[in-house]
């Protein structure tokens, strides 16, 4: 992996008892290298030039794709199934957590005996590391250590970093986190930065121009399979919002509401690997309507989708807000539904970085996912929706008019047909990225032919969803995470179980392939 | 000569007759374009739903005149990363067009210069430029993103790649017409290869060089707009973008009237250092 030399970076965090004990971080991270049992005699733990143990043998060499994936498959930041602790083996630690652990005592042995290797194990051998264990403890307080090095989490490794977003409500926790000081509270100095389309913000990430981005949920998939652009492994530690678009027709359709009369419709969507599209895939499919032969579905930004719905060059759109409300304030279209209606909390943007960011900058991506997580829970509060509607609107953010927004925000709105809709849950903020949720997106991504082959559903939403880290996040900042990971939807009355993918695809009428 | 009014008059004649017409534009714009007048107090839903003032319609050109005073009476504002003033915004696209104009001028004339001496390179570089000139340059835009891996050297290199055939292609033609008699003259002062290059035939070359330049920087000012629209980020073509993103129309009438501004004075630029080397036979 390209990204070895960089994790070589000494940073040096302070200990505190027994003078300053210097800790590498780079024994935290995910080379496991140094982090062998200080109290066993027969593991080394030093590791020079001529050093012959398997790990530094292979060090130069670069890894094939096989070993590659082996190692990414042990990475800390994969997370855990349900319940199910992977691995067991004792002589190297594989959660984030033991590895703090053993980094700390790693480093309180070496400063016992100076560094001195010879010293240690033949020290050990004579002793037992258990009872060397017992002692150390005895006098040297490791725990509370232990304790506050996981408190602090380190220096973090970068400061300053730029996040794209695309500029539609459902980046309000993005974005929030910036006025309201979220960013700043942990330490970070975030550029947030406005993207013209999701395309742009998949290449900008690609390119490592943004650390993280503002993206929707199955762009991680897509991203890691390959789907649309080169495969890079993607994380989700984090969903944006649920619930919060609509389906918009243009006014002279006011008369057509049942998607039976859709046939010949041009329809737009954001981007191919979106809710959006998937959303009215389905939709306009349970009303038997076939979404590749009976409608057109184009790919067009949503500040376009305005203009072209007044241009007739659209029918109607299954779009992000404000572009939905925008339609209604420029009095071109009308809100057919909301698509809270079609699956109620379904997930629709996501937070999400490259896997290699968060290795390589471990303190960094959790102080940014904290931010993240207490902005998207302060969005969620319904008394902070006014303000965060002024907040987000001027040209740095959103640039829209506040009423526009705020109507999105508060769920109190003209539907376009002369009445006031309210919906408090119109758009809704919760960071727990559901495997689930990626399943589904799988599924659908299998039934309409843009994935092909044999998924391993599960394995792919576990390595993607990062949900052990946004639950352990949520834990810390005083909210109460889901118990568990995987649920049961019912979308459009018909029930959607994550253990049966396969049959779930099959059971459609209309699907691909 | 003598039927014609003097240069002076003429000129000013001109201006007064565009002055005239640009009133006229202007009064029929203001006036066919007013907001409707609301009568009653709104209820809560004509409230929500912007009242009568969002009725699409092209803002009069005192909304605009309004917005230009403000925009240009504080140009160089920052307010965060998405949020420049017109000047700063200006400044970026200008820097990037004129980094991807002076880049394909250091490769475009030497190379126009040995495909118009030489009928061999001419022959064997001509497929090429027959393909690579027609291709857009936004249509690189996605290869360059993803090969480069910048978004700020992405868009100078989608610069490089559109000014450099009309440079190409001139200098090419300018060489290669040089009035034979000239190299002829050269030849017998035994004036080496180099030296009839840049004493006889660069001069001779030089009135076309210059317009292949000035169709380039059009284009590449052309461009810069559409790139940045694309890519977002800073620059005028963001700015156009953000307040499309708004749908809000007088800004972007006012950034169409800066953006001609720019391109204008750009123009004026190149035909002035044309009228430099210009000579008459």
């Amino acid at each position: 992996m390209p990204g070895n030399n960089a994790l070589a970076m000494d940073k040096t965090a302070n200990v505190t008892g027994l003078g300053a004990v210097q800790l590498t971080l780079r024994e935290v991270n995910m080379t496991t290298k140094s982090l062998g049992n200080p109290y066993d005699p027969n593991v080394s733990l030093k590791h020079d030039q001529s050093c012959l143990c398997p790990q530094c043998s292979q060090g130069g060499v670069p890894l094939n794709e096989k070993e590659l994936e082996a190692k990414l498959s042990d990475m800390p930041s994969r997370p855990e199934n349900n319940g199910t602790k992977s691995g067991g083996s004792p002589s190297i630690p594989n959660t984030p957590e033991d590895m703090l652990d053993r980094a700390v005592e790693n480093a309180v042995v070496r400063a016992v005996f100076n560094g001195n290797e010879q010293n240690r194990r033949q020290f050990m051998s004579m002793m037992g590391g258990g009872a060397f264990a017992a002692l150390l403890a005895s006098i040297f307080p490791l725990d509370a250590a232990k304790a506050a090095m996981k408190e602090a989490s380190g220096p973090l490794e970068k400061t300053k970093l730029n996040i794209g977003f695309v500029p539609i409500t459902c980046a309000t926790p993005i974005i929030m986190a910036h006025p309201l000081g979220f960013y700043q509270k942990y330490g970070l100095d975030v550029d947030v930065i406005k993207t013209a389309g999701w395309a742009v913000a998949r290449d900008k990430s690609l390119a490592r121009e943004y650390d993280a981005s503002h993206m929707l949920t199955p762009m991680p998939l897509a991203m890691t399979l390959g789907a649309g652009s080169t495969a890079e492994p993607y994380i989700m530690p984090a969903v944006e919002n649920i619930n919060g678009q609509a389906i918009v027709l243009h006014v002279k359709h006011k008369d057509k509401r049942n998607p039976k009369d859709w046939k010949g419709f041009k329809f737009g969507v954001p981007f191919d690997y979106s809710m959006h599209n998937f959303l009215l895939r389905y939709y306009v499919a349970e009303h038997g309507i076939d979404p590749d032969k009976d409608i057109q579905i184009r790919v067009v930004p949503p500040p376009e989708m305005v203009a072209n719905l007044r241009a007739g060059n659209l029918d109607g759109y299954l779009s992000p807000d404000p572009f939905n409300q925008r339609a209604v304030w420029e009095k071109v279209g009308f809100i057919h539904l909301l698509t809270k209606e079609i699956w109620e909390g379904h997930p629709c943007c996501a937070f999400a970085t490259s896997q290699r960011f968060a290795m390589e900058n471990p303190n960094t991506y959790g102080a940014l996912l904290k931010a993240i997580v207490d902005a998207t829970h302060y969005s969620s509060n319904p008394d902070n929706r006014k303000e965060i509607s002024k907040a987000i609107a001027p040209k740095n953010y959103l640039n829209q008019p506040v009423p526009v927004i705020e109507q999105v925000l508060t769920g109190r709105y003209a539907d376009g047909l002369g009445s006031v809709g309210n919906v408090p849950d119109r758009i809704d903020f919760d960071p727990f990225p559901w495997h689930s949720m990626a399943v589904w997106i799988l599924t659908q991504m299998k039934r309409w032919g843009y994935v092909k082959g044999d998924l391993n559903y599960q394995k792919i939403a576990e390595e993607v969803y990062l949900a052990s880290d946004a639950g352990k996040m949520m834990k810390e900042l005083g909210y109460e995470p889901p118990a568990k990971t995987y649920e049961n939807y019912t979308i459009m009355g018909k029930t959607f179980d994550y253990t049966k993918p396969e049959e779930y695809i099959n059971s459609f009428a209309i699907k691909r392939g | 000569m003598s039927s014609m009014p003097t240069g002076t008059s003429l000129t000013l004649r001109a201006a007064l007759i565009s002055l005239v017409m640009l009133l006229i534009g202007l009064g029929i714009w203001e006036g066919a374009s007013q907001p409707p007048e609301a009568t009653e107090p709104l209820s809560e839903y004509e409230m929500l739903m912007g009242g009568a003032d969002q009725e699409a319609r092209v803002p009069p050109p005192s909304e605009v005149f309004k917005l230009a005073f403000s925009e240009i009476s504080d140009p160089f504002y920052d307010a965060g990363p998405n949020d420049k003033g017109i000047g700063i915004q200006l400044a970026y696209s200008l820097y990037r067009v004129l980094s991807g104009f002076f880049l394909a001028a250091a490769v475009a004339l030497p190379i126009g210069f040995l495909v118009g001496m030489s009928p061999l390179m001419h022959r064997a570089l001509n497929p090429f430029i027959q393909i690579l000139k027609p291709i857009s340059p936004l249509a690189w835009m996605p290869l360059a993103l993803f090969i480069i891996k910048d978004s700020e050297t992405s868009a100078i290199f989608v610069i490089f790649i559109c000014s450099i055939w009309p440079m190409l292609i001139n200098t090419a033609f300018g060489v290669a017409n040089v009035r034979s008699d000239w190299i002829n003259v050269a030849r017998t002062h035994e004036l080496s290869p180099l030296r009839t290059a840049l004493t006889v035939i660069l001069p001779a070359a030089a009135p076309t060089i210059l317009t292949g330049m000035r169709i380039s920087i059009g284009i590449a000012w052309l461009v810069i707009v559409a790139a940045e629209m694309l890519v977002g980020g800073t620059g005028i073509g963001y700015y156009v973008w953000n307040e499309w993103n708004n749908l809000d129309l007088t800004s972007v009438i006012f950034s169409i009237v800066m953006i001609g501004l720019v391109g204008m004075v750009l123009d004026l630029m190149l035909s002035g250092v044309s009228r430099l080397v210009q000579y008459q036979e």
